[in-house]
């Protein structure tokens, strides 16, 4: 799975945590979850809980707390993702 | 002052429709097939028919996302109906300091914590997310009210059982008085839920001889009463100061001007389940003086009246309170008769249809009292129970609930001169 699929899908799982849907549209790997799509830091959560039942994946709570940029959050995907197979 | 009325009530949704049911006596009864299938005795309820999509026109989709909770479902929609019907946007950049919410309810969506205990119990307790204690807390309804509003003052839950409802109001009223507050969105919401449903049954208080018969079980003070019907819901008020609601050129629907609160603490007659008739005398006597009305005043009370046997009981305590029975007795109508007991709601959905009483000149009917019961009739006139909608002009309205715990709480409301 390529980064860029990653990011595709990704951007689903953000979708009902933002309401600024046109910047959701161009995130990238810079792009800050809280200060940029505005999202509660509360529901980084359940972010991290929607990506991990999409991708079945496990991702615990010390690297959970790495994902507050869209880049690192498609790291740590990926890595999963690829430890899987 | 009441400035603003919401309402979601098992016989309509929003102030308009619900007018027009109590008006005619529509009931909002219905036969659950679910109750059926899990062996109650009881398999009616009153249910609104409520659209969870219609959440979409009062919050945000992301806090939609993941909002489970009826009660707050229920709770947020009367009260942004209120807030908007009382002309304010529910927008606002700054807290409003001047504003504050009491809003009861019995217990968060036991239906939807079930969930919550099956992860739980299956050691997936990380998969349950941010959402799950802003909803399970008693105060959800509250934090969810006052969060879309941006309101600063006191925001309180208050719990009473079926006093809830006009305790809260009281609550609201008296924070304007005492001059904490300008305005208070005030009322109460009720799911009454599978699980909480069935304990009720269990306690054989609920109507079980009217299955086949929906709209007939709710029988408040008849003969053939046999029980409540669950019902659930929300009814939202904004009070505000006279004066702050002038200002604004805000339209006044009708004053509470005073009420009182009270408990039988559980002696004297009164238990867990049953109210201490002289706690209840005292409630309504001290709201009555409280608001400065003399019994002969009261065009209207709008009673606890469940539709169990403790009816001839309040009737009885309302005649001793007020010394006044047979053709004296005032007016008298439940509410229930149409919506079943909505428990925590009862209060503020019951204060609302008062309201709009007052404001429109009418008694709605106790529907399902072609068979008083003699042993009411004895004390209050049977033209004091009206069956029919009876059109006349109603200045002060007593109203009442009792709840268990043996908790009482009354309200005395009066057309805005």
């Amino acid at each position: 799975m390529t980064r860029h699929e990653i990011l595709d899908e990704l951007k689903k799982v953000i979708a009902p945590y933002t309401t600024n849907k046109e910047m959701l549209a161009g995130i990238d790997d810079q792009t800050d979850l809280i200060r940029d799509l505005k999202i509660n830091s509360a529901n980084l959560v359940d972010i991290i809980i929607d990506a991990e039942a999409k991708y079945d994946i496990e991702i615990d709570y010390d690297v959970a707390d790495k994902m507050m940029i869209v880049g690192s959050c498609i790291d740590v995907i990926s890595e999963k993702v690829n430890e899987k197979q | 002052m009441v400035t603003g009325l919401g309402v979601v009530a098992p016989n309509a949704i929003g102030v308009p429709a619900f007018l027009h049911a109590i008006q005619n006596g529509i009931s909002g009864i219905k036969f659950i097939p679910r109750y059926q299938e899990l062996n109650f005795s009881c398999h009616l309820a009153g249910m609104p028919d409520f659209k969870w999509e219609s959440l979409n026109n009062y919050l945000s989709e992301v806090t939609l996302h993941g909002l489970k909770g009826t009660n707050i479902g229920y709770g947020l929609v009367a009260a942004m109906d209120a807030w908007a019907d009382s002309g304010m946007p529910y927008d606002t950049e700054e807290p409003r300091w001047e504003t504050g919410c009491v809003f009861g309810n019995s217990i968060a969506d036991t239906e939807a914590m079930k969930n919550v205990i099956t992860r739980v119990d299956n050691k997936e307790a990380r998969k349950l997310g941010s959402r799950v204690v802003e909803q399970a807390m008693n105060s959800g309804v509250t934090s969810y009210i006052s969060g879309r509003l941006g309101l600063g003052n006191r925001v309180i839950t208050n719990s009473a059982a079926c006093a809830t409802g006009t305790q809260a109001i009281l609550m609201g009223y008296e924070y304007i008085k005492d001059g904490y507050a300008k305005r208070m969105v005030v009322g109460s919401a009720e799911h009454v839920d599978t699980y909480v449903y069935g304990a009720f049954d269990s306690m054989r208080v609920l109507s079980r001889k009217f299955n086949d018969h929906p709209e007939q079980a709710s029988r408040p003070m008849s003969a053939t009463a046999g029980g409540f019907i669950p019902g659930s819901g929300a009814g939202a008020l904004v009070l505000e100061d006279l004066d702050f609601a002038l200002e604004r050129g805000a339209k006044i629907y009708a004053e509470v001007i005073g009420g009182a609160s009270n408990s039988g603490g559980q002696r004297v007659g009164g238990t867990m389940t049953a109210a201490n008739p002289t706690g209840v005398i005292r409630c309504i006597n001290e709201a009555l003086t409280e608001s400065g009305i003399k019994p002969e005043q009261i065009d209207l009370i709008s009673g606890h009246l469940t539709a169990t046997n403790a009816d001839r009981q309040e009737i009885q305590n309302w005649s001793d309170a007020l010394q006044l029975k047979g053709d004296n007795f005032p007016l008298t109508n439940s509410l229930k008769s149409m919506i079943g007991h909505c428990l925590s709601a009862a209060g503020s959905i019951e204060t609302v249809a008062s309201i709009l009483q007052i404001v429109h000149g009418f008694v709605h009917p106790n529907i399902n009292l072609e068979d008083p019961n003699p042993e009411i009739t004895n004390l209050a006139g049977v033209d004091s129970l009206p069956v029919k909608i009876i059109k006349k002009e109603v200045n002060i309205v007593a109203k009442a609930n009792f709840g268990f715990g043996d908790v009482n709480s009354c309200l005395i409301l009066s057309k805005f001169n």
